[in-house]
């Protein structure tokens, strides 16, 4: 039997339970960030750690972003790209190592508090509200701000012209790329620091993600370092300024996009050639 | 501590506490209490069935078990003179025609093809079907209601040793189940919850309504017992004799004969029951409805029919409440369906399932015994505390009246609280599943 | 002039009525479907939530009563309404404080939180009886009609009377106010928006700075306020009895089923189908019809195609055929 007293026994009964939309992040109570300054703007320092009591995951895993560039983690499946990812927005329990963002230590902080701190995290899935409309996703992206918020709304909206055409209808109702750009739109409400993107192009067609690489680098361009996570390694390199090989949760290789794209030995091992 | 030894000791407090209370109340209503306890166990062991080992949460109990009342009256009761000629083929004609309509429907449902000429047909076929049902039903149950209403006006039953009632209450409730489970269980998600808690209000809302069947609310009293009468036992002059001999009165020693007997017939029940389910659980079928409970995408990707054993297992759960049913309205001799309350018969078992312990079944016997024991004793001990609280207060005074007065109510305020404390401190119950 | 006589017949004994009783049946439904889409379980305690705002509710205007307040023809409960909702919101937030919250902070599974409610409900029924009885309460005052039957006949000629009871015309306005209140609060309002994002997903309404705890400390204080206008509007206009709120969560749970669970649209709706389901399967039809059928067809029986007694057969046979030919509901629900 399961060792969690308030297992629910495999019943599914849909006239009495709802597990729809149910969190799975346990919300953890959060600890206090300090100054430390100097190093990159974002960086995720010799990172060791897993999820809960799990085993570890990453093994001195170090991902870094630059004010004003895109930076990109590239592997092979169950590499711990995402991971190290989540372990930069607090999302695991990472033993030992920091996390700093522009000159603070923000290592103990839970995710809901490096939101605020201005880090704006994309997840792979689930990333948008399916049963509200455009408009009240990125109202809801803006959640924390008790400002007006219709500027950088009208800025969402001229990055991406499909949502403002659509911004009545319901997220749910919207094409994978669409959605993708609700979800990246969503949290850029907050007007972060920093962007982080899980996957962005999981699951759309090449066309789709094409134009939404054409987006990212436009997001970049408004001055928002960019932390990527992706699937489709030559692309997201040629777009890259920095780029971070993992393998089986620590770097394998790190350089500029080009650089990475040149060696031959990540050529060969991860680039088919 | 040792397991075996903290168990025994559990089962020991509460043999205890019911001699305490043959010692202070009466030793009547201990054995009362015991009587009961058997047949709580019995229910929760049913409900544990389903919940402990396969997570369905069934909320229809007071159905079933009401159903194996309807079989002690149908198998036990002595046939209405002159009912069966007056109306009751009729009756009996009408159901089949009803359940023929039914299943004509879903025939027609299956085999023609979507849309909304199949959607008219069905609806035509059971809307027909069901005026020409009540067509022959009415004037039949008129006529069957006619016959001496203040002391028949039904069908009656089939005059047969009430005994035979225990398995027909087990039949009647698993088919009932069947049904549920079959339209309930299908989907990808159940609804069984909604489902047991629709049909168990329909099955006491027929038993109330369908004088013919049950006599309603007016009650089918003097259902034939399994164990002597105690007047008859009074009467006999050997029995008065020995009753002396361990110096108890004839009255007081029929009474407690006769709830010995009642006991000693439970526990037969339980036991063969309790044996059968620890048998069933630890056979292969068993181990794979756990295995279903504890990872059912693992279960079906190895080919496992979730949703066949998910069935099995509701209807034996069921069955098992049906036959509790059929020996409570036994020993009670009566039918009385207006006592039928969900949160008396629905509600309650499943405190005492949660409890005694998910998932194990002598913890559910435990939390049958333990929770019927304060059901019952709540009510003294409360009228007790108020008494205390009130000594202080002036007689007459309309507070103290009222809080006496409300001291009856003091039992659900206590099963709710015992059932919260119990999930908050002791989530897997007092005798945890290994 | 029959015609005439057979739709105010109609009107008296199976419109009114029924638009009355599912006003009160979608209000019930409404607390269930919040409670399903954010806490995301069944609470079968609401029944019981209705009871005890309710009993609040009626010992506040007995003691308004007793002071000689009154509001001319309306009930004086509905000045002590106010007081019942307060009770009913820390009545919720006191239970949620002391028994939900811990498992939520355990994420104990859903069906768990069910069976809590359970105990919840044992709990609600017993304090009810505690404090005022098992028994009938009378609690209405002011006019009885708006409409009755005699004035009607008498204006009109006709020999079939319209009555309009003050508290269904109170019933009906209510639910109308209160709908439209609760859906300007979801979907115009920040608070509002937020417990539907929370809804739909719990991990992004986090990420997104949302606080659960308020979510879910808003849900119950709309979720005691819905209860209490429902079981007083129920008891003004039947009565007051503990133990009728408990028999009154089939149909709720119905109507909340039937019009897809977590969806509020969805409850109003349900409570209505729920509502004329019932009146209409278990009228006597017979004194409609003598009006429209010609002498020699009329009707021998009462036409009445079940007893009253099958009420809640018939809540339950809408509700199998709605999940027979849609599992989600009328209107998408949650529930898959």
């Amino acid at each position: 039997m399961s060792s969690d007293p308030y297992d629910d026994r495999g019943n599914k009964d849909a006239s009495i339970t709802n597990p729809k939309g149910m969190g799975s992040q346990i919300p953890k109570s959060s600890g206090t960030s300090f100054s430390a300054p100097g190093g990159p703007f974002l960086i995720g320092d010799t990172m060791t750690g897993g999820y809960g009591k799990g085993p570890d995951i990453l093994h001195d895993c170090t991902i870094a972003v630059e004010q004003g560039e895109i930076a990109v983690i590239v592997g092979p499946n169950g590499a711990g790209k995402s991971t190290a990812m989540k372990a930069v927005f607090g999302m695991l329990d990472v033993r030992s190592g920091s996390v700093r963002l522009d000159g603070e230590d923000i290592t103990n902080l839970s995710p809901q508090d490096r939101v605020a701190k201005g880090m704006g995290f994309v997840p792979q899935t689930s990333n948008i509200f399916t049963s509200m409309t455009v408009e009240e996703n990125l109202e809801m992206g803006a959640f924390i701000r008790r400002d007006d918020f219709s500027d950088t709304m009208a800025q969402v909206y001229d990055l991406f012209p499909i949502l403002k055409e659509k911004r009545k209808q319901a997220a749910g109702e919207l094409s994978g790329g669409q959605r993708q750009q609700v979800a990246v739109g969503r949290a850029l409400m907050t007007q972060p620091k920093v962007l982080m993107l899980d996957e962005p192009t999981a699951g759309v067609s090449p066309i789709v993600m094409d134009e939404l690489f054409d987006r990212i680098i436009e997001v970049a361009r408004t001055g928002i370092p960019i932390l990527m996570v992706e699937q489709n390694a030559r692309q997201a390199l040629e777009i890259a300024d920095k780029g971070y090989v993992l393998v089986q949760g620590a770097n394998a290789y790190s350089g500029t996009g080009k650089e990475l794209l040149a060696d031959p030995e990540v050529r060969k091992s991860f680039l088919g050639g | 501590m040792n397991e075996t030894l903290k168990n025994t000791m559990l089962f020991g407090i509460i043999a205890l506490l019911i001699i305490y209370v043959g010692f202070v109340q009466s030793w009547n209503s201990a054995l009362l209490i015991v009587a009961m306890g058997l047949i709580s166990s019995i229910m929760a062991l049913g409900v544990n069935l389903q919940w402990g080992f396969a997570g369905l949460f069934n909320v229809g109990v007071m159905g079933f078990v009401a159903l194996g009342g309807l079989a002690a009256v149908l198998i036990g009761m002595p046939p209405t003179e002159g009912a069966m000629r007056a109306g009751g083929w009729n009756v009996v004609g009408a159901l089949l025609l009803g359940a023929g309509t039914v299943f004509a429907a879903i025939i027609l449902a299956k085999t023609l093809a979507k849309g909304w000429l199949r959607n008219l047909a069905v609806i035509a076929m059971l809307v027909i079907g069901f005026f020409v049902f009540r067509g022959l039903l009415d004037p039949a149950v008129e006529l069957v209601e006619e016959i001496n209403p203040a002391q028949t006006g039904y069908l009656g039953g089939l005059g047969l040793p009430v005994l035979l009632a225990w398995p027909v209450g087990g039949l009647f409730a698993a088919a009932a189940a069947w049904i549920i489970g079959k339209t309930a269980l299908g989907l990808r998600s159940d609804y069984l919850a909604i489902a047991t808690l629709g049909i168990a209000e329909i099955i006491i809302a027929i038993l109330k309504n369908e004088d013919w069947l049950t006599r309603g609310v007016k009650n089918v009293i003097g259902v034939p017992r399994p164990v002597p009468y105690e007047i008859d036992l009074q009467g006999s002059a050997s029995f008065v004799e020995r009753a002396a001999s361990f110096g108890f009165t004839p009255v007081e020693a029929s009474t407690l004969w006769v709830k010995v007997l009642y006991i000693l017939l439970f526990a037969a029940v339980l036991i063969i029951l309790m044996w059968l389910s620890q048998r069933a659980l630890h056979s292969p079928w068993g181990r794979m409805l756990r295995a279903i409970r504890d990872n059912e995408v693992a279960a079906e990707a190895m080919g496992k029919d979730v949703t066949a054993r998910h069935l099995q297992v509701f209807i034996l759960g069921s069955a098992i409440c049906g036959i509790a049913g059929a020996m409570m309205t036994t020993m009670d001799s009566q039918l009385t369906p207006g006592t039928y309350q969900p949160l008396r018969f629905t509600f309650l078992i499943w405190v005492m399932v949660i409890v005694g312990g998910s998932g194990n079944n002598l913890g559910a016997v435990l939390g049958g015994f333990l929770i019927w024991f304060l059901w019952v004793q709540v009510e003294p001990m409360g009228l007790w505390l108020m008494n205390l609280v009130t000594s202080g207060m002036a007689e007459g005074s309309a507070l103290k009246a009222h809080l006496l007065e409300s001291a009856a109510h003091m039992r659900l305020l206590t099963m709710g609280l015992v059932l919260i404390l119990v999930l908050r401190f002791s989530p897997r119950g007092l005798i945890p599943e290994k | 002039m029959d015609l005439l006589n057979a739709i105010v017949a109609f009107l008296n004994y199976v419109f009114v009525p029924g638009v009355a009783y599912g006003s009160q049946l979608a209000l019930g439904a409404l607390g269930v479907t919040l409670v399903y889409g954010i806490l995301r379980f069944s609470n079968f305690a609401h029944g019981d939530t209705m009871a005890l705002g309710a009993m609040a509710t009626v010992l506040v205007t007995w003691l308004f009563q007793s002071w000689g307040l009154s509001l001319g023809p309306l009930p004086t409960a509905l000045l002590a309404l106010p007081f019942g909702i307060g009770f009913a919101i820390l009545l919720l937030l006191f239970t949620d404080r002391t028994v939900y919250k811990f498992y939520r902070e355990k994420k104990a599974k859903p069906v768990i939180l069910v069976i809590v409610s359970l105990g919840i409900t044992f709990i609600y029924n017993g304090v009810t009886r505690f404090i005022i009885g098992a028994d009938d309460q009378n609690f209405f005052d002011g006019q009885r009609f708006i409409i009755s039957a005699r004035e009607f006949k008498k204006a009109t000629g006709l020999s079939e009377g319209l009555s309009f009871k003050t508290t269904q015309g109170i019933t009906i306005i209510t639910a109308i106010i209160v709908v439209a209140l609760l859906f300007w609060f979801l979907n115009r309002t920040r608070a509002g928006k937020s417990m539907r994002a929370y809804s739909d997903n719990e991990d992004l309404a986090l990420l997104s700075g949302i606080n659960p705890e308020r979510v879910v400390m808003i849900t119950w204080m709309i979720v005691a306020t819905l209860a209490t206008i429902a079981g007083v509007l129920y008891g003004l206009d039947k009565s007051f009895k503990p133990f009728t709120y408990f028999q009154l969560l089939l149909p709720i749970f119905a109507a909340a089923i039937v019009g897809g669970l977590g969806n509020p649209i969805g409850a109003i709706a349900g409570g209505f189908v729920i509502a004329f389901s019932e009146v209409t399967i278990t009228y006597a039809w017979k004194k409609i019809l003598v009006y429209l059928m010609p002498d020699s067809l009329e009707p021998s029986g009462l036409v009445q195609l079940m007893s009253t007694d099958y009420k809640f057969a018939v809540s339950f046979v809408i509700l199998l055929i709605v999940l027979l030919i849609k599992p989600t509901g009328l209107f998408k629900g949650q529930s898959t």
